[in-house]
């Protein structure tokens, strides 16, 4: 009997300028690529400012994807900031709208943000909602709340398994070992968080571990939870 | 006009007078392009569509490029530069405005050049006055154009809207699907447009964001071949002649002399720009892979005809179609100048429904779709999106439904 193969994800990141999250969908991404997966990130944005709303998307699959652009109808949503759900900066109303059956939310909040509307409409539809306070765990390790996006990943990976730890680490390397030619607010914000650590490979172990310790959690958290990926049955 | 065409050969004309095997820049070797484009080995890579117009320049033996910034092909213009650093292209200045570059652009192409240059949106607007008077110049500047919005309220998200005001400044005008058509044509197109028969310049359009934002896998060559240097010799018209046309007629323009040889001068010389145009399909075979347009499932009763991402948004469409047990065919418009007027009609031809899905609100492409087709009530324009607004593949699986009289709920879902 062969493994069960997942079907295609498509993750929608919301979060605010700065914060990394078309970074986090390349990273996503990328890894997929290395695991001889298909897969496509591409950003949305407005002119780019700090703390305005930011949206990337990761599609990742078994087979050829065209699809692009906005996210509508995802399998995985990931909010990077409490101000997407409490403020409003998402470019859909409410920051859920589109999820499919069986989807899964993971917020980046040590609160519960969600009215009681919320939590009933994504029951109905049987969405799990995962809340992961990402910043903190990356001041803990990182020390700079510029490893949020790190986290995030992780947390992510570790409830879907899209892709694994060994082709992440390869994909950071990819973008952060090497020259990287990016838009002026990118980097900005690289050179800022390069600035923080005497070496590159300082920078990349303190990535890693955020994105280690994330997993952990959320794999932790999955097994307790109704939340399984979509997956074809092969014979 | 605006006839089909066989190829005679699938290669690539190459002046005699460039030495295949000579060192290019930085040490690459001059390569035959029907070597380098179709013989030679590819490794896949995971790239931006940014980065990959500046894998393409590196390989294009380029002799200026010209850059000014404007989002979303800022980091392409840029890339370019870090190129010129490296020593992979001779000249790279910097633009006072879109207007300014295009001029620029045409000084050097005048000059003998190799010229590529990249723009978007309002920017392509800005520079406009000069595309015709580049066609007209018979000058072949390559411009990467990655569409966006132009029309208020502004918007810097994709929208095709800007291609249909190049349609007629007697332009080649492409327009990409993915990076790696992007690629492709970047490379080939140069060597479509410096045909002696063609010389035009080339607008190759993609959709910002969607392809230039966007990773994607791309099989490029190795990075030690390069094209063969422009040969500023073909030019069917004199360089920077003050006595001979073009320049002849830009530095004494008829418009100072309304007579008869005026407008008969013009209109001939304008017939000519258009009949290059139409010459350029016997060159741009080889580099789409043969046609103009490509087929899927053609003999279905239910098309969609495309270009650029909405191909790719059709192409998943179809995939949610035939879950539910609907079938529908593809066809993808490679070259909207010229036009593959022949190809499409003989694609739809048993087609009893066509659908047009589109980026910009207009809906210029189902209308130059309804001009060439006999029975074009067939055609359906849309659906359309605009003003950076995607189409999720759901979009054109709805309408197609609405056109077919079937019941959806597939939007109920958003919110």
């Amino acid at each position: 009997m062969s493994e069960p193969v997942m079907k295609r994800m498509n993750i929608r990141i919301s979060g605010l300028g700065g914060q990394g999250a078309v970074t986090a969908a390349h990273l996503l991404a990328m890894a997929a690529n290395k695991m001889g997966k298909y897969s496509i990130s591409n950003p949305f944005f407005g002119a780019e400012k700090r703390m305005a709303p930011a949206e990337s998307y990761a599609r990742i699959g078994p087979e050829k994807i065209y699809d692009r652009g906005e996210l509508v109808f995802p399998d995985v949503i990931m909010i990077f900031h409490p101000q997407v759900i409490t403020m409003q900066k998402s470019y859909t109303a409410p920051f859920y709208s589109g999820i499919k059956k069986g989807g899964l939310v993971i917020i980046n909040s040590d609160a519960d943000l969600l009215t009681a509307e919320d939590h009933k409409r994504l029951e109905d539809d049987n969405v799990s909602v995962y809340c992961i306070d990402a910043t903190t765990l990356a001041l803990e390790i990182g020390k700079t709340e510029l490893s949020t996006n790190m986290a995030m990943i992780g947390a992510c990976m570790g409830a879907t398994k899209v892709v694994d730890l060994p082709s992440m680490e390869e994909a950071l390397q990819d973008r952060f070992g090497k020259k990287y030619v990016a838009s002026g607010g990118t980097a900005t914000l690289d050179e800022a968080i390069k600035k923080k650590y005497a070496k590159k490979e300082q920078l990349l172990q303190a990535n890693n571990d955020a994105i280690k310790r994330a997993y952990a959690m959320s794999d932790e958290w999955v097994k307790g939870s109704s939340y399984a990926p979509a997956v074809y049955e092969t014979a | 006009m605006n006839k089909k065409v066989e190829p005679k050969s699938n290669k690539i004309l190459v002046s005699e007078s460039v030495n295949l095997g000579e060192e290019g820049l930085k040490g690459q070797k001059v390569t035959d392009p029907n070597v380098m484009m179709f013989e030679s080995e590819r490794e896949p890579n995971f790239l931006t569509g940014s980065e990959v117009i500046k894998a393409a320049i590196k390989r294009a033996n380029l002799d200026v490029m010209i850059a000014y910034p404007i989002t979303p092909q800022s980091e392409a213009a840029a890339l370019i530069g870090e190129l010129f650093a490296e020593g992979y292209v001779r000249e790279y200045f910097r633009g006072e405005s879109e207007f300014a570059v295009m001029s620029q652009c045409a000084g050097a192409a005048f000059g003998g050049a190799r010229v590529f240059t990249t723009t978007a949106g309002p920017g392509t607007l800005r520079a406009m006055e000069n595309f015709p008077m580049w066609a007209g110049s018979r000058l072949p500047i390559q411009v990467c154009v990655t569409c966006r919005g132009i029309n208020s309220p502004l918007s810097i998200q994709p929208d095709t809207l800007e291609m249909a005001y190049l349609l007629e400044t007697g332009m080649l005008v492409w327009h990409a699907e993915t990076a790696q058509d992007l690629y492709d044509w970047i490379l080939g197109g140069f060597m479509v447009s410096e045909q002696p028969d063609v010389h035009l310049p080339l607008a190759l359009c993609c959709d910002g964001f969607f392809v230039t934002h966007t990773k994607d896998t791309v099989m490029l060559q190795g990075e030690e071949m390069c094209l063969p240097r422009y040969d500023p010799y073909r030019s069917p018209v004199p360089c920077m002649d003050m006595e001979c046309p073009p320049i002849r007629m830009m530095r004494d323009p008829f418009i100072m002399k309304s007579n008869y040889i005026s407008y008969m001068t013009h209109a001939s010389w304008q017939q000519e720009i258009h009949a290059a145009v139409e010459r350029s399909r016997k060159h741009t075979l080889p580099i789409m892979n043969g046609s103009l347009i490509d087929t899927e499932n053609v003999d279905r009763e239910i098309l969609i005809v495309a270009s650029g991402t909405a191909v790719s948004q059709g192409r998943e469409a179809i995939r949610l179609l035939e879950e539910e047990g609907i079938k529908v065919g593809l066809v993808k418009i490679k070259s909207i100048r010229p036009f593959p007027t022949e190809e499409v009609r003989e694609a739809t031809a048993n087609a009893k429904t066509i659908f047009v899905p589109e980026f910009n609100i207009r809906g210029w492409l189902a209308r130059e779709i309804k001009a060439i087709l006999p029975n074009n009530e067939r055609v359906i324009a849309g659906p359309h999106v605009a003003g950076g607004m995607t189409m999720p593949s759901e979009v054109i699986v709805e309408e197609i439904k609405k056109g077919l009289g079937i019941k959806s709920a597939t939007m109920d879902r958003r919110g």
